[in-house]
């Protein structure tokens, strides 16, 4: 059976993968993001996050408190280009989604 | 560095890592008997190595970045295996769209100096072109289209690249060679002592022979610490990323009049940017935060020019400078007025593909050998004291 722990499910990080890029010396979240790719999938590190942080100050021997989430990049949620094309609204619709 | 003695010293103190700074310590190291240290205020792949769209193409308007490309891209290819890290390169061309007259007539030039370069693009009809892109609206046959294109340009050996790992890689690499690299530790001050420079970082000053100054877009603010000044300017730029999808799209496709750019990574994600009307910036800051106009300026480009694109998700946006030059010619070489300062910038949203290029050349200047040819092109003193630049050998090639 496989012991493999997944952290972020969009990206496939497991907790291995994260303890090897602190290993590494990545030792704070946004470095950790580019070097495995946790929270870079479509939910963008709002389920994985806090999961992440803790296995790295876990592994860093750090204070999960004294850890800094990563920047947020727009948008809050994923939005259809179709959408942003038509200035918000549902192509062709008349209501502001 | 809090420590005195020799290690208070280095003969060469690279002020930036990301790729160029990275590239030009593993060169230099791999020359052996210095002491190299790098210094970067942030982390790896916090500026623009970090952000931008992973392009490295061959299809240039001069001969002389036609050529440095040819190169550079022959060594982004063997980039994998010798520094044994995956940079998710993939090489399925690039394609340049035009819609106008001028647009077109300009690829039709590019193609020759390129073909003489050796280089296999060609102008392909559109026909072709939705054959190789059948997702595209080329405006063509007899129902028409929003995209309007007159003609296209491809060259099948351009290439697209994950950027992050290539500072991993040089980082390592260099590491392996000797090269000490700090992270997070600003430079906060440089100043001349005898023929020596001392760098004053958070942990304490450190004693180099020479600097060379990778700072990118930020390159004016450090060249200012030590007394020189440099005339380029940073431009913001936005891209955005969508959900993965399946494998489709082969070329990086690329608009010349609206400077649109997209391409599927192998992650299968979609990115790519488009030209913004520049900002006003009289205080030249380096400006990052994202923009809903840029958001649906892309969302609208993308649309119109794949119109099967509109239910695709965007998942992230974010943006980087471009280090803009007067001309639009990088600068590199020594700084007038500072010998010993060295600098390599202005590379125009460019900077990440010349870098492996570029940076083997730097080295050998570094290391005394006659310079390569760019370092009369792009010196430094090219900018009279009236910053009229030269407007011969000006790169037409400058997209997103």
């Amino acid at each position: 059976m496989s012991r493999k722990v997944i952290l972020c499910r969009c990206e496939d990080v497991t907790l291995a993968d994260v303890q090897h890029a602190v290993k590494l010396g990545r030792g704070d979240l946004e470095e950790v993001k580019r070097y495995t790719g946790f929270g870079t999938g479509p939910c963008q590190g709002k389920e994985c996050l806090r999961e992440v942080a803790r296995a790295v100050a876990e592994a860093a021997g750090s204070d999960p408190a004294a850890l800094s989430p990563f920047t947020a990049r727009p948008p809050l949620a994923p939005i259809e280009l179709g959408v942003l094309a038509a200035g918000g609204r549902r192509p062709g619709s008349s209501t502001r989604k | 560095m809090s420590g005195r003695g020799s290690s208070n010293r280095a003969d060469v103190v690279i002020v930036g890592a990301g790729v160029m700074g990275l590239a030009i310590a593993y060169n230099l190291a791999v020359r052996g008997g210095r002491r190299i240290v790098v210094l970067d205020e942030h982390y790896l792949a916090w500026g623009a190595s970090g952000r931008n769209g992973g392009g490295v193409r061959q299809q240039w308007s001069t001969e002389m970045n036609v050529r440095l490309m040819q190169e550079s891209t022959e060594l982004c290819a063997h980039f994998a295996e010798e520094m044994g890290i995956n940079v998710w390169m993939r090489r399925g061309g690039y394609l340049f769209l035009a819609r106008t007259k001028a647009a077109a007539e300009r690829l039709e030039r590019n193609v020759g100096l390129q073909n003489r370069c050796d280089l296999p693009t060609r102008m392909i009809p559109l026909e072709e072109v939705r054959d190789l892109v059948p997702e595209l609206d080329t405006g063509h046959g007899a129902s028409g289209g929003a995209s309007g294109f007159v003609a296209a340009c491809y060259n099948p050996t351009d290439a697209i690249v994950f950027p992050w790992p290539f500072l991993w890689g040089y980082a390592r690499a260099a590491e392996r060679r000797g090269v000490t690299i700090r992270t997070g530790l600003p430079v906060t001050a440089i100043e001349r002592q005898g023929d020596d420079f001392v760098l004053t970082t958070p942990e304490g000053r450190l004693t180099a022979g020479r600097v060379v100054c990778a700072a990118g877009a930020w390159s004016p603010r450090v060249a200012r610490l030590a007394g020189g000044a440099l005339p380029d300017r940073p431009v913001r730029h936005e891209i955005l990323s969508t959900e993965p999808l399946k494998p489709f799209l082969k070329p990086m496709v690329s608009v010349i009049e609206s400077g649109l750019y997209l391409s599927q990574s192998l992650r299968g994600e979609l990115v790519g940017g488009v030209s913004m009307p520049e900002e006003p910036n009289p205080d030249g800051e380096v400006r990052l935060g994202s923009r809903l106009d840029f958001l649906t300026t892309m969302a609208r480009g993308l649309v119109a020019l794949m119109p099967r694109l509109g239910h695709v998700k965007v998942v992230r946006q974010w943006a980087g400078p471009y280090d803009v030059s007067p001309d639009g010619n990088p600068i590199v070489g020594e700084l007038p007025g500072v010998p010993g300062f060295y600098v390599v910038c202005g590379f125009g949203g460019h900077g990440f593909m010349m870098a492996p290029v570029v940076a083997r050349h730097y080295a050998a200047y570094l290391d005394g050998e006659p310079p390569h040819p760019f370092f009369t092109a792009w010196r430094a003193d090219r900018f009279g004291p009236g910053g009229a630049p030269p407007s011969a050998d000006r790169e037409e090639m400058i997209i997103g």
